[in-house]
């Protein structure tokens, strides 16, 4: 019965997408119940979640589907802690379809059921756990960063509706990029660090190689960002080109290996 | 109850004559006062509009009357050129127009957020009693549902407030950020007040002409510098807003390329409010420059407006169904006595039927005998509640005057109320 837990979650997080669609031509309304729908939602998934741990002997979310469930929560977690709020709807709206459709194609996976039986020790759950949550954030930073740069180009077009609908100042959403690749970062390193205490040195392969490229481009443009003042268009450019081997790595790491 | 508007606006009456009838926060509250002869009295005094509400329990007052003498009398010697321009409103089509005014719909600029202040001061400063204190809270109530549920507000309605909200857009809040202005034209400076009331500090005023520009710069709490100055300033400025009347430009790349380069990537907004322009428009592409000049501030403001209409239709949808509600509310009144009656009416049954049964009652204990009170209580309750809604339902229609007398008469009420 747990396992249907898997679709209030995903009626929640349609009726969010669907919210933030209508925000851009509505008030804050629309806004405010796409709030709703992502914390309803993930209040849902959370359950879920939940229930596959309690029911699992090991570490439920081994397979491609089941990360993938994971990594949506994690997703949807970090966009509800850092920017969910009526200012930051178009945020919502690039994050909440793409957490529907991710959420679809863990369902279909069977990643949502509740009787998994992998044995995975708790270390390797530990890796798994922290490499997905570092992407989680890294996700939305890149998210942050293409708003940024949407921004940035309305501002310079001098497009007439740029105070009609409004998102974040450019300054904030600078910060608020950097602040949260900082984090993801960090939550990557220990996932890294984690996963080195299982690791022999026959087992690495390209997976393993994209995630230490994303972690130096990350740490250089972080590094750059605080001595040579990187910063802005170029910042928020090197955040998605970041998000784009990420996009990589992820079905690299279960398909590929 | 009937309430009563009279008042001059924007809309009929130009300032010549508007400005005869104006009041003062003082002079709205002693005028209230002043007319709150037997009835109530607000008294709503803004650039825009003078607007006297009157309401009173009798309908043989002259509230119109004495409304429009007032106002005349306020004209003096204009007064034949006041009398044609006022307007006198009743009832719904005054409560309507007020919420509307609170809601910004009766504006020059549809919106514009200092009315609704100005609406709470008048009741503040009034005389009010049920209904005009009815009226006027749920006005305000109007009023804030309008601007939370509407973006009516939300969009600038002037140049120097758009390139404010520009400079919002670019750096968030504005506290602290350092603001350059070149040349002390009119729009400069106001833009200058406009940023500067969101925080924003005036870093430096220059200009050509030393005797402007340290006027200017008295007026801003800043200092004046000279033009040579410029290329420095511009290293550390947020904001830059150039209102010269130079014929060719002032700041072009070259001039900007070595300071920006200390900028560590910080953005750059240049507002360009002078014609000729003074900003080269080859800075918008360098990287963190943003270039907005008089027609690009124009062309946001005439959006924003064209936004502010379509939201003020939202808008007047919600003043519509909140003047309903208080049309309903007003209508029930008519019925108040009537229910009033009726509950007396049950209660003298009901005690007087206790009374009688006192001497079995007597030897009841205490507490069985509140319970006989509480459950007699809560019979003429029950009985009572389905005919009290529904006498405030019908009482916001046409029959609720035919339903308070049908009652009586049932019930005997009017013998009662003469006896």
């Amino acid at each position: 019965m747990a396992e249907l837990l898997v679709w209030p979650a995903l009626l929640a997080y349609g009726e969010a997408a669907v919210a933030y669609a209508g925000s851009l031509r509505g008030t804050g309304a629309s806004a405010r119940l796409g709030i709703w729908g992502v914390r309803i939602g993930w209040l849902a998934q959370t359950a879920l979640l939940i229930a596959q741990a309690l029911d699992s002997d090991g570490f439920p979310w081994g397979t491609w589907a089941g990360a993938l469930n994971l990594f949506v929560w994690l997703v949807v977690g970090a966009y509800l802690i850092w920017g969910c709020t009526p200012r930051y709807r178009l945020l919502g709206l690039a994050v909440m379809p793409l957490a529907v459709a991710l959420l679809v194609a863990a369902w279909a996976g069977g990643g949502t059921g509740v009787s998994s039986r992998d044995t995975a020790g708790w270390l390797l759950a530990l890796h798994v756990g922290l490499m997905l949550a570092g992407f989680a954030g890294l996700t939305l930073a890149a998210g942050l960063a293409g708003l940024y740069l949407w921004q940035e180009r309305r501002l310079k077009q001098r497009d007439t509706s740029v105070l009609r609908l409004r998102v974040p100042p450019l300054d904030s959403l600078d910060r608020l990029s950097a602040r949260t690749a900082l984090i993801s970062l960090g939550v990557l390193s220990a996932g890294i660090v984690v996963g080195l205490g299982s690791f022999d040195q026959g087992d690495f392969d390209v997976p393993m190689a994209v995630t230490l490229a994303i972690w130096a481009v990350y740490t250089v443009g972080l590094l750059l960002r605080r001595e040579k003042g990187l910063r802005g268009r170029r910042f928020a450019v090197l955040l998605l080109a970041g998000f784009a081997l990420v996009a990589i790595v992820l079905p690299l790491t279960h398909f590929a290996s | 109850m009937r309430l009563t508007l009279v008042g001059v606006s924007h809309r009929q009456a130009p300032v010549e004559l508007r400005e005869r009838v104006a009041v003062d926060a003082a002079g709205a509250t002693a005028l209230a006062r002043e007319l709150a002869d037997g009835c109530e009295a607000v008294v709503l005094s803004t650039c825009n509009r003078t607007e006297l509400y009157l309401a009173s329990g009798g309908p043989s007052d002259h509230l119109d009357e004495r409304a429009s003498g007032t106002l005349l009398a306020l004209a003096g010697a204009d007064g034949a050129a006041l009398a044609p321009v006022l307007y006198r409103l009743g009832d719904d089509s005054a409560a309507l127009h007020l919420f509307r005014v609170a809601a910004g719909l009766d504006s020059l600029v549809p919106g514009e957020g200092e009315i609704l202040g100005q609406v709470r001061d008048a009741f503040e400063g009034g005389s009010t009693g049920p209904l005009l204190d009815r009226l006027f809270r749920q006005a305000l109530h109007a009023g804030r549902r309008a601007r939370v549920e509407t973006a009516i507000g939300e969009s600038p309605a002037s140049v120097p407030a758009a390139a404010a909200a520009l400079a919002q857009q670019v750096f968030g809040d504005l506290a602290g950020r350092r603001i350059l202005l070149v040349g002390a034209g009119k729009m400069s400076e106001l833009t200058a007040r406009n940023l500067r009331s969101r925080g924003a500090v005036i870093e430096a005023v220059a200009n050509r002409t030393e005797a402007h520009g340290e006027e200017l710069a008295a007026r801003v709490e800043s200092r004046s510098v000279g033009l040579d100055e410029i290329p420095a300033l511009l290293a550390t400025a947020d904001v830059v807003v150039t209102s010269t009347s130079a014929p060719g430009f002032v700041i072009d790349p070259e001039t900007a390329s070595a300071a920006l380069r200390g900028r560590r990537g910080r953005p750059l907004l240049f507002v360009d409010l002078a014609v000729p322009r003074d900003v080269d428009p080859a800075l918008a592409t360098i990287d963190g420059c943003f270039v907005y000049d008089v027609d690009d501030l124009e062309a946001v403001v005439e959006a924003s407006l064209a936004g502010r209409r379509v939201e003020a239709v939202r808008a007047e949808q919600l003043v519509a169904v909140e003047a309903e509600r208080f049309r309903e509310w007003q209508a029930s009144l008519s019925v108040v006595p009537a229910i009033a009656s009726l509950r007396a009416h049950a209660e003298e049954i009901r005690s007087g039927e206790l009374a009688k049964a006192e001497g079995r009652l007597g030897r009841l204990p205490e507490s069985e005998r509140k319970l006989v009170e509480s459950v007699t209580s809560q019979i003429v309750a029950k009985i009572l509640h389905l005919p009290t809604v529904r006498m405030k339902e019908a009482a916001a229609g046409a029959e609720g005057v035919v339903y308070a007398d049908v009652v009586r008469h049932l019930f005997g009420l009017e013998e009662e109320e003469q006896s």
